[in-house]
């Protein structure tokens, strides 16, 4: 079972979601997240004062899914999260020791 | 003789006037980070209790009551003994005289409310409310009766002020500079970021402002008439001008037009406006407010060169704007408006232009040194700034116990 994080910019939430539900992703997490990488920040100005925003506003998404679907899911992620500027995000693999269904108490491949 | 129809003119200008200061709360609320948006509310929201018990105990007298020497007024009419639900035979001959006293109480209010933008996030809540009572005894009544009260030395010298150019709005810009100098800047001034929390806020605290504003000037005719129909106007026509050229002016110098900045520039454009409103005709207020979204751009732009931190640029605006505005009267006041002012420097009238400049000197003088005397007091003896922590954890927290926005 892996893990995929992936940092996105927050338009692009929609075309992402709707890719990962057709190649049968059943579920994920999204977090309004702020950060910066290379892209670094932003100006704003308020009554003439410059200032400069170092924090952009991204989305996280993560996404559990059986191993043998990872690599489709990181390349789906990567096609649909794609403007091709600075700031398109990372995205991040990570494998998980071990997935628990609460309600039913489903362990492994079964919970995810 | 009490007029129906100016009374009732009157006392809905006086509820217009009040809901001005919750507007400014929002219009300062929104400019500040969210940890401090409930301490900044608050001290614009108790000053609407605490300025009218002072008004009615002590208050309206010392500004209007019987005459001392043109520089206050006895406490003659201590606790509104006297002020009855006739006439007063100085002012206002057509509504009751408890009328006027409720109308000039909720100008009272607003100016010291309009101040606390220069110490916003940084004040502690005791020592605004001393500050407060004391400036509110000391300078604003004094003020209101050296150019509005009966036998008043600056209305005597024939200065022309129609709704408080001089009394709310220099007043409040030159204290708001001495607090500014007094209290020490805000913890990271220079290096952290003080962006506003809520803009909608804002936006919509300078549209209340803007409406409550109509009650201000036009209801400063003091009765249901053609010089309350002109003024409300002149008004009018000053915010929108302003409002435009300061959106404009930012636009030039930072590429983009800013909400804060077609916000600020309303607020600006009333400030000028406000001691002309009467005496000045559509195209001369027109000039006023364009000129006032420049010139008050300009002042808060300065604020960062001179260094000092009045948060909310309450010098920039208000002392600014209200400079300009008492000026602008004495270029474009004219007799053919209003037969009861004088003709400025435009209309052939050059004296008056200098009695106007004497009346803003005067007024910013007194309110300036006032003001320092008053803060350098409670410095010494309360403490006017919050600590270190409390201003880092912020005022909501530590003054109030509370939080705005719980998620």
């Amino acid at each position: 079972m892996k893990k995929i994080e992936a940092i996105i910019k927050p338009f692009k939430l929609d075309d992402v979601k709707e890719g990962l539900t057709e190649i049968g992703v059943q579920g994920m997490t999204v977090s309004e997240v702020k950060g910066f990488g290379r892209q670094r920040g932003h100006t704003e100005v308020y009554r003439g004062a410059e200032y400069e925003v170092d924090f952009l506003p991204k989305l996280k998404l993560e996404v559990v899914v059986d191993s043998e679907l990872a690599p489709q899911v990181v390349k789906l992620i990567e096609q649909k999260a794609k403007t091709g500027s600075i700031g398109d995000g990372k995205i991040f693999v990570i494998s998980l020791d071990e997935v628990i269904r609460i309600r039913t108490g489903e362990r492994g491949k079964e919970a995810v | 003789m009490i007029d129906a129809g100016d009374t009732a003119f009157v006392l809905i200008c006086s509820a217009l006037v009040m809901f001005m200061t919750p507007g400014l709360a929002l219009f300062y609320g929104g400019m500040v980070r969210n940890k401090n948006v409930l301490g900044t509310i608050m001290q614009s929201f108790v000053v609407i209790g605490l300025v009218t018990v002072i008004w009615v105990l002590w208050g309206y007298s010392i500004a209007f009551g019987p005459d001392v020497g043109g520089v206050f007024g006895s406490l003659g009419w201590f606790g509104l003994a006297g002020v009855g639900l006739s006439p007063s035979p100085d002012y206002a001959g057509t509504i009751p005289h408890m009328a006027f006293m409720i109308f000039q109480a909720m100008f009272a209010i607003i100016t010291p409310a309009l101040i606390t933008g220069a110490f916003a996030e940084r004040m502690r809540f005791s020592a605004l409310l001393v500050f407060v009572l004391l400036w509110s005894t000391f300078v604003y009544s004094p003020l209101a009766h050296w150019v509005w009260g009966a036998g008043g030395w600056l209305g005597n010298m024939g200065a022309l002020d129609f709704a408080g150019g001089t009394v709310v709005h220099i007043s409040s810009g030159a204290s708001a500079l001495a607090a500014a100098l007094l209290i020490s800047k805000r913890k990271g001034y220079g290096k952290d970021q003080f962006i506003p929390h809520n803009l909608p806020m804002t936006t919509m605290g300078a549209a209340i402002l803007w409406f409550g504003w109509f009650g201000f000037n036009a209801g400063s005719a003091l009765g249901s008439n053609s010089l309350a129909a002109g003024a409300f106007v002149t008004t009018h026509i000053a915010a929108a001008a302003a409002s435009l050229s300061w959106m404009f002016a930012e636009w030039i110098h930072r590429d983009k037009p800013t909400t804060l900045g077609a916000a600020s520039g309303g607020v600006a454009g009333l400030v000028a406006i406000t001691p002309a409103a009467g005496f000045v005709g559509p195209v001369s207020a027109l000039v006023t407010g364009a000129l006032a979204g420049v010139i008050c751009y300009g002042g808060v732009l300065a604020k960062s060169k001179l260094g000092y931190d009045d948060s909310l640029d309450v010098v920039g605006i208000h002392g600014l704007g209200g400079t300009w505005g008492a000026l602008a009267t004495g270029l474009f006041a004219s007799k053919a408006v209003n037969p009861d002012g004088a003709d400025g420097l435009f209309f052939g009238n050059p004296g008056q232009l200098w009695v106007q400049f004497l009346s803003v000197l005067v007024t910013c003088i007194f309110a300036f040194m006032m003001s320092v005397a008053i803060l350098k007091i409670l410095d010494w003896t309360m403490g006017l700034k919050v600590s270190d922590e409390e201003e880092v954890r912020g005022l909501d927290i530590t003054q109030h116990s509370e939080t705005a926005y719980s998620l």
